[in-house]
């Protein structure tokens, strides 16, 4: 029986792997199948509010059934046809674009002089910069609608020193809706910058130095060149998240902050249009496809690269 | 030198933007007046009526037990997928499994959350079960994101440990399940610990997929949170973040205390071992 049982590989290794396995394919990729399917199929008042793909049909005169199975693709149609749902998705895209940007020139600095620190305050420095992503995203979220707000903290300090008169207001806006992203994403950034930044060899800048170099232009011709494999990693970590976000450009953006994630939310919770929302994801994840999948090899390449 | 003046300056700056928010949300949490930025004298007012919400109270016990449940689901799934991935060489869909791991990490929340709820639809149509939505599909939901995190982190832990232990005691004859349990579970424990913590803290944070997931009368603390923010700041809220924080970052403080002293006593057996042969 065991024999048996190890032979299709359930037993040993094989029964140890099968469980993560089959849940990560019962609740990961099964329900991605779901939403394509959902996605072609048609809105209409039931309980759950679409239409049945594949239906049998019976026949009572004839006394035979029939499978039928409606694919209808008019939701990616409205996803094309409509300015809407396109904009939505360049405008996601432009905010995840700053967003990344604005992590890599603040976390970068940053990553470099820790990994240039002493070696024993390297841990410590690095630990506070983890430390802000243990505490609540939405309450990070939060402490900046009342720093932003009209009367709130930097418009009582324009007005204060004399600068404006007016109320200053920042929040409900993009601008409210780049700090928020690029302050809660900035320790995915600066953790594997950091990674990659303390690996690099320090004589290799000696040896660079000792042959007339410039710090400056050994910074973009050693250090740069090999802290690549971090930047693209940091990036993609922020990048790929920020296109799909809610939250953010639901609380701090104004309402006509359009992204994709808000436009899936309304469709899915307002309209109750199960279909539409579905296509809109499974557009965005078509989108998102090669991202990921550099980010799984540059991911895999780190993993192997620590033996 | 002159250029580590200039990089000194972004890392403190650095640091003043990520912390100077949290500061001023504390500072705030204490404010007499309604208007929570404009200051009114010092209270604790908020904090008393904090415990009277018997809303929140009860969204806040909810979500802990979501949190614990789904990160010790979470923590054992992943310790097992991630040294399926450090340890068991090629096997048969592996490409795939990996991919599923690290997909979870990245994948916009909107995209899991909606995924997960038509699944539930689709299973309950289909089967019965889950009968309604609740506590059991948010912990199901939470355990799927969150068991990504703890197998990268036990993967990494592992591909930077060396096998040299493990295969001595196989070598001494102990079975595959004696090894992980005598030699390799001790070894990466500390690495289980923060999988577990910050499966705790994601699932604690998670306020779109509970959204998706959830059902009537199973409202999570992020979710309440999140409709009370959306009409505007309330200093109550103030006072509950401050409270979170304070309990998020005792736990970590603890944890880390507890990690430190095992390390200390790990480097004395190891000296002690040395000596000894």
């Amino acid at each position: 029986m065991i024999d048996l049982l190890r032979r299709i590989g359930l037993w040993g290794r094989g029964a140890v792997v099968a469980i993560p396995y089959l849940w990560l394919l019962l609740f990961f990729l099964v329900p991605f199948l779901i939403v394509f399917g959902i996605s072609l199929s048609e809105a209409m008042l039931a309980q759950p509010p679409y239409a049945p793909l594949i239906d049998w049909l019976v026949d009572e005169d004839a006394g035979t059934t029939k499978l039928q199975v409606l694919l209808n693709l008019s939701n990616y149609l409205r996803l094309g046809g409509d300015d809407l749902y396109i904009l939505a998705y360049l405008n996601s895209v432009k905010i995840a674009l700053v967003t990344t940007v604005c992590c890599l020139l603040l976390g970068y600095p940053m990553a470099y002089a820790i990994a240039r620190a002493e070696p024993s305050k390297r841990g410590p420095l690095m630990m506070l910069v983890i430390l802000p992503f243990w505490t609540s995203f939405l309450i990070r979220i939060y402490a900046w609608i009342g720093i932003l707000k009209a009367n709130g903290v930097v418009d009582n300090l324009l007005q204060w020193t004399g600068l404006t008169t007016e109320p200053f207001e920042l929040l409900y806006s993009d601008w409210a809706v780049y700090i928020g992203m690029t302050y809660c994403y900035l320790p995915f950034m600066v953790l594997p910058l950091y990674a990659t930044l303390e690996k690099l060899d320090p004589t290799l800048l000696e040896a660079a130095a000792d042959l007339g170099c410039r710090p400056w232009k050994a910074f973009l011709t050693v250090t740069l060149p090999l802290s690549l494999p971090g930047i693209i990693a940091g990036s993609l970590l922020v990048f790929i998240p920020s296109v799909g976000e809610f939250v953010t450009p639901e609380l701090l953006g104004g309402p006509d902050t359009l992204m994709i994630g808000r436009v899936l939310w309304n469709e899915f919770f307002a309209n109750r249009d199960w279909p539409v929302a579905s296509a809109v994801a499974i557009a965005l994840l078509l989108f998102l496809v090669v991202p990921i999948m550099v980010f799984q090899h540059v991911q895999g390449r780190q993993t192997e690269a620590g033996r | 030198m002159k250029q580590m003046g200039k990089l000194a300056w972004a890392l403190w700056f650095g640091y003043a933007f990520l912390y100077v928010p949290i500061a001023l949300l504390i500072f705030y949490s204490f404010n007499e007046s309604r208007l929570v930025t404009v200051w009114g004298g010092f209270s604790t007012k908020w904090y008393a009526e904090l415990l009277q919400n018997d809303q929140l109270l009860g969204a806040a016990w909810l979500s802990l037990k979501v949190a614990a449940m789904s990160a010790t689901a979470s923590v054992v799934l992943g310790t097992v997928a991630g040294l399926a991935l450090a340890r068991f060489g090629r096997f048969r869909g592996r490409t795939l499994f990996g991919g599923m791991i690290t997909a979870p990490l990245v994948m916009p929340e909107v995209i899991t959350g909606l995924s997960l709820l038509l699944l539930f639809v689709a299973l309950e149509q289909a089967i019965g079960w889950p009968d309604g939505r609740g506590m059991t599909t948010i912990t199901i939901a939470h355990t799927t994101f969150t068991m990504a995190y703890v197998a990268v982190i036990i993967q990494s832990r592992l591909v930077s440990l060396d096998e040299s232990l493990e295969e001595a005691a196989m070598d001494l004859g102990a079975r595959p399940a004696k090894v992980f349990f005598v030699i390799t579970l001790p070894i990466i424990a500390p690495a289980i610990v923060s999988g577990w913590l910050l499966a705790f803290t994601l699932s604690l944070d998670d306020v779109v997929v509970a959204s998706f997931v959830s059902g009537p009368g199973s409202t999570t603390l992020p979710m309440v949170i999140f409709s009370s923010v959306k009409f505007g700041i309330s200093p109550q809220i103030n006072a509950l973040a401050t409270l979170m924080m304070v309990v998020v970052a005792t736990g970590i403080f603890i944890a880390s205390l507890v990690m430190a002293r095992q390390e200390r006593q790990k480097t004395r057996d190891e000296q002690m071992a040395v000596q000894g042969g």
